[in-house]
């Protein structure tokens, strides 16, 4: 068993990607995923390879900072996408809905911090940062406290 | 509708819009196939400099939005001088966008009605922005479209009220949000597209090189998201040198950062312009609409790049390039032409692509944010 947290590194985009589909592949419908890192860290482009990683026919995954949240429906169940960082008040998160969705879809929330209370205690914390001097390389933190992760992340790491 | 002696059809709409950060309701008219005209057009709340860019404040509150539109719809009939009896239909956006607006509009749509026996007709948001160019000029099917925004960025043709072909679009960022997080990184004033135009004014677009994403590739596609990336990386490279930015860096990097924007639309504009053209359109036009629109660099850009092929570039006032409802009342209006009606059954559409059908969210089981 591994312990959490956990630390990556990321050489190149793609490796992201990689990263994206097999931790995707283990996902199912009550698990929620933050993403925190600052602008361009890479949080969106992690969420798009792991949506179009969940979906028979990829299609388009646009940004959601500006309409907050994007649905899909994946093969893995329906999929909430979202950008909370043009969000000012917690009535604004009641009324995105996302407190359901956090027991019902996979939810990938960009800007978790504006959660504050209503972050989910079972979610999987994703801190994406760069490396100064390489453009490519991310690095990237897990924390958890919901024992669900453990065998998850060792199953990704050990493949 | 109103028969004249000369047997000429005038149509009164309604629209309403309430499915991205704005609340607003219009009404307008056409008589047979003249030029249609706007009678009212009620945006409620944001300032014009907010909703140019794509909005900074997010409305959200279903409710909010059903307030609102009350109070619009009401205001739009007094300034347009017609009551209920005048409409002939009532047009609303069903998507794509927010869940929680769209249903407001939707249900508000449905409510009125059910009370004054008149049809209803849903419209896609897009497709609203897409025919602005025949609200305003009666531009003939068909055009080039570019709609470029804080959520868009995509070119279509245009050969019917529902009928569009996308040439390509972003495939990330659209460039309104690649502006905002521009000025976010330099901390600049939101929206961003304003005060990243303003700064570049001042500054060299030639000292600092951002990359041209897709530019290697034949498509129509674009990509603006790994463009925040290297300004950022750019940003770090000069505040690691000197310790900090001064104001002739930072005019420096929003020039060079706007000269990329420019660059990339310039050129994939151009071949969008060539594979509209193998169509042979009687008159060749391209229209542009969005926020995005209203960068002057931008539009100088889609302007010239438009002359060199032969095209007549179309740009409509900057109140019709952003959300509005006289859009959603002129599409609902082709659309009612066309004889298109639909029931109490409408749905809400959180996404909704212009160039395919795709089932709506709701009323198909599915469960959307709480409306």
């Amino acid at each position: 068993m591994l312990p959490g947290p956990l630390s990556l590194t990321l050489h190149s985009p793609e490796d992201t990607a990689d990263f994206a589909r097999n931790l995707g592949a283990l996902l199912v419908p009550g698990d929620c995923l933050l993403l925190e890192g600052e602008i361009g860290a890479g949080k969106t482009h992690f969420a798009r390879s792991l949506i179009q990683s969940l979906q028979d026919m990829p299609e388009d995954v646009p940004s959601p900072t500006f309409t907050l949240v994007q649905f899909y429906e994946t093969t893995a169940g329906e999929l909430w996408h979202t950008d909370l960082y043009r969000l000012s008040a917690l009535e604004e998160i009641t009324e995105l809905g996302l407190e359901d969705a956090f027991n019902t879809a996979i939810c990938l929330v960009e800007w978790p911090d504006r959660l504050a209370e209503l972050t989910p205690a079972h979610a999987l914390r994703l801190v994406f940062a760069t490396v100064p001097g390489d453009l490519d390389t991310r690095t990237l933190s897990l924390n958890w406290s919901d024992p669900k992760w453990t065998p998850r992340l060792n199953e990704v790491l050990n493949d | 509708m109103q028969w004249s002696g000369r047997m000429t059809r005038t149509l009164t709409i309604l629209g309403l819009e309430s499915s991205c950060d704005d609340t607003a309701a219009a009404v307008v008219r056409q008589t047979d196939d003249e030029q249609a005209q706007i009678l009212s057009s009620i945006v409620f709340g944001q300032t014009e400099l907010h909703s140019a860019f794509g909005g900074v404040v997010p409305e959200i509150a279903a409710r909010a939005h059903a307030e609102k539109l009350d109070v619009s719809v009401k205001q739009a009939l007094t300034e347009a001088g017609v009551g209920l009896h005048d409409l002939d239909a009532i047009a609303v956006t069903a998507g794509p966008g927010l869940i929680g607006g769209v249903i407001s509009g939707v249900m508000c749509a449905k409510g009125i009605a059910a009370g004054t026996g008149l049809p209803l007709v849903g419209v896609n948001h897009l497709a609203g922005h897409a025919l602005t160019p025949r609200l305003t000029d009666g531009v003939a099917y068909p055009y080039l479209m570019l709609l470029v925004s804080g959520g868009h960025c995509q070119f279509l043709i245009a050969r019917g009220p529902e009928s569009f072909t996308r040439l390509g679009s972003t495939i990330d960022d659209a460039p309104g949000e690649a502006f905002d997080k521009t000025a976010r990184l330099l901390g600049l004033q939101q929206p961003g597209g304003p005060s990243v135009q303003a700064e570049a004014e001042n500054g060299d677009p030639n000292r600092y090189r951002f990359p041209r994403p897709l530019l290697d590739r034949p498509d129509c596609n674009l990509s603006f998201s790994g463009l925040k990336t290297a300004l950022m990386r750019m940003r770090d490279q000069v505040v690691g040198e000197k310790g900090g930015l001064t104001r002739q860096d930072r005019a420096d990097l929003c020039a060079g950062f706007q000269a990329a924007i420019v660059d990339v639309l310039r050129e994939k504009t151009a071949r969008a312009i060539r594979l509209y053209l193998e169509e042979n359109p009687a008159c060749p036009t391209v229209a542009v609409a969005g926020g995005v629109a209203a960068n002057s660099a931008i539009r100088a850009a889609l302007k010239q790049v438009c002359a060199d092929n032969g095209a007549r570039f179309l740009a409509p006032p900057l109140s019709l390039c952003t959300d509005n409802a006289a859009m959603i009342a002129y599409a609902g209006l082709e659309r009612f032409k066309s004889g298109a009606r639909d029931g109490m059954e409408l749905g809400a559409r959180p996404r909704w692509p212009l160039d395919q059908s795709s089932p709506a969210m709701l009323g198909s089981g599915k469960k959307g944010a709480k409306a």
